[in-house]
């Protein structure tokens, strides 16, 4: 990447921008027109009820889901020429963090090393570190050795927070990591998040409800429907949002798409109704 | 053992050797995407390209690898595209592919027993040539699966974190599939296109009863390979039969000897897997044993004595006792 000298001398504080960011998936618009800005040391919480697009947000930052219109900077640069993957980590929402074959622990946090590691050769002492490090900030460092499929699905998702810790990112993105939780795991959770925030790392955490997660964030954003439907000072649930409710009467339930019509559909109109 | 005089046996040796390391190491990746059958369906485009081959008078070894990565890559679209149809259009290729391979030897006027020597492999048919071809192409094929073993393994275990890590998912895809294409045709001497799925699955199906972790079962993988083939090969010249038949059924005699072990190793594991200590450091509920012990609990008085938190608990009759002072804690 070319950089400008005189540029890089100032700091640049935007991590991460969303211009008129629109996503369509299967044939429907997903995200519609968001923006979002995010700065150096910032932690925002993405709030919003099932379906209301918050994963669908965080997979277009991180260039996972293709932008049917607008654009998305990470870093500066536009999502598709970012090459400074290091700098980024990703906790994706997730059930389980196995696959066909056993893997151990180790190997899964370890490939959060990926992106500092030459193509061939094995770890390097700083990777076993970073490694280490991150077990044992989710207090998983005695299981390190043990396949991850013994493990419970809240120990799986400490691995996969594990995986994203070891490669020491300064941009973390979160999706629904204390989903399946329990309540005091939540709380060691909130400590590690602490400590990042401590470091500087710009966190984007997505959630259902903030638990004990609520005095780390600076900022709250609620989706609903595609759309960012309030972005400002941090709130403890999507349903707090100020006019969250319609402004219009409701309207009757009625769909109506003549084109989707099929003619068996037709027969049991009640206008054309016959006995056959 | 005077067969292993002869040429052709040592030869045969060799192709076995080579196609026991590299079947188990790309299958191991094949399996971790939950594709066993991919090998399957690439060996059964791959009869086409030995028809090809036979029916134009060119090597078949080479058009079987040009028609094996062809297939190979279509069937990595399909995935990608994805959806209840794909499982359709890979069974269209597979069928197509056998079918079409048996239509073209009949054309070349060739008889079912030398695209026997393909489908179930032959000791007597590998020449110095396809030796050498097989020999190389084998070579790659387990230095990329061993030496990008890190990548390839994020890639297969979570594409969107391995994308999210800057690496390039979809290549890595396509290196797979091409490195599962050239498998099959350097197992095409040996065991033969159609059992030669056999030998990428089973000896990883046999491992991971073994393992815990990804590497072990790759390494075990490998050496399992590796015995089945030559083990099976030996067998075969010893008893003449088509040697795909005797290696696969060594390969599976070893899975039927793991399981057991297997199932044994996973039921202690999770006896003895430490009870979850609390993570808040708050006092356990104490609760006092109310019967009188016949025998005090200790290292070596036959209960299940397993690591909670920082003490032991004794698990008899359905309850965990803790000592604690003079008697038994309930946990
Ligand atoms: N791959 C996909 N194909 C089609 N629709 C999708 C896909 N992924 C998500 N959707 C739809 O997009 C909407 C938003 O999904 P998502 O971003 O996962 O929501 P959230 O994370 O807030 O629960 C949902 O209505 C969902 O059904
Ligand atoms: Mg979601
Ligand atoms: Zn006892
Ligand atoms: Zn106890
Ligand atoms: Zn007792
Ligand atoms: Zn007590």
């Amino acid at each position: 990447m070319q950089v400008n000298p005189v540029m890089a001398t100032e700091v640049d504080p935007v991590v991460l921008r969303v211009t008129d960011g629109c996503v369509e998936l299967g044939g429907r618009p997903v995200l519609r027109g968001v923006d979002l800005t995010v700065t150096a040391g910032e932690v925002v919480a993405v709030l919003g009820a099932n379906g209301s697009g918050k994963s669908t947000l965080v997979r277009t930052v991180l260039g996972l889901a293709p932008l049917r219109r607008g654009s998305v900077e990470l870093f500066g640069a536009p999502v598709d020429r970012f090459r400074d993957w290091r700098r980024v980590g990703f906790v994706p929402q997730r059930v389980t963090a196995t696959a066909g074959v056993p893997a151990s622990v180790w190997e899964v946090v370890a490939s959060g090393r990926l992106a500092h590691r030459p193509l061939v050769g094995p770890m390097r002492r700083r990777d076993r570190e970073a490694t280490r490090d991150a077990l044992e900030a989710v207090g998983l460092a005695d299981r390190a050795r043990d396949g991850v499929a013994t493990l419970s699905g809240g120990q799986q998702q400490r691995v996969l927070i594990a995986r994203a810790l070891a490669g020491r990112p300064e941009l973390l993105v979160l999706d629904e990591p204390t989903a399946g939780v329990d309540l005091a795991q939540q709380d060691a959770f909130a400590g590690i998040l602490g400590r990042l925030v401590e470091r500087g790392t710009t966190i984007v955490l997505v959630a259902h409800e903030m638990g004990p997660m609520e005095p780390l964030v600076g900022r709250t954003v609620v989706m609903r429907d595609g759309r960012i439907a309030y972005d400002g000072a941090p709130l403890e649930s999507f349903e707090d949002v100020p006019h969250a409710h319609a402004h219009h009467p409701p309207r009757p339930a009625v769909d109506y798409s003549p084109a989707l019509a099929v003619p068996l559909d037709r027969a049991t109109s009640p206008d054309e109704e016959h006995p056959s | 053992m005077s067969y292993l005089a002869y040429d052709f046996v040592q030869r045969a040796l060799i192709a076995a050797f080579v196609t026991g390391l590299a079947a188990p190491a790309v299958g191991t990746y094949l399996v971790q995407r939950r594709q066993a059958l991919m090998g399957d369906g690439i060996g059964h485009v791959a009869v086409t390209g030995v028809a090809l081959g036979l029916v134009t008078n060119t090597s078949p070894t080479v058009t079987a690898v040009v028609v094996a990565i062809a297939g190979a890559l279509v069937i990595e679209v399909v995935r990608q595209r994805g959806g209840a149809s794909g499982d359709i259009a890979l069974a269209l290729l597979f069928y197509g592919g056998i079918a079409g391979g048996v239509f073209l030897t009949g054309l070349a006027d060739q008889s079912a027993t030398t695209l026997n020597t393909y489908l179930f492999g032959s000791i007597t048919t590998v020449d110095i040539g396809d030796l050498w071809v097989t020999g190389g192409l084998a070579v790659v094929v387990v230095a990329v699966a061993v030496g990008l073993a890190p990548r390839l393994f994020a890639v297969a275990q979570d594409p969107e974190f391995a994308k999210v890590a800057g690496i390039r998912v979809t290549a890595y895809n396509v290196l797979v599939s091409v490195l599962a294409a050239v498998t099959v045709t350097v197992a095409m001497r040996t065991v033969g296109l159609l059992l030669v799925s056999a030998l990428m699955v089973v000896p990883v199906a046999t491992a991971q009863q073994l393992t815990r972790a990804f590497r072990d079962t790759l390494l075990l993988a490998m050496a399992l390979g590796t015995a089945a083939s030559v083990g099976g090969l030996l067998v075969s010249a010893e008893i003449d039969v088509a040697p795909g038949a005797t290696i696969v059924l060594l390969a599976l005699a070893g899975f039927a000897a793991a399981w057991p072990v297997g199932a044994w190793l996973r039921r202690r594991r999770r006896v003895t897997a430490p009870f979850a200590a609390p993570v808040l450091a708050r006092e356990e509920p104490h609760t006092v044993v109310p019967e009188e012990h016949e025998h005090a609990h200790g290292p070596d008085c036959g209960h299940p004595a397993i690591v909670h938190g920082d003490h032991v608990d004794y698990v008899h009759d359905g309850h965990r006792h803790a000592p604690h002072g003079g008697h038994y804690d309930e946990h």
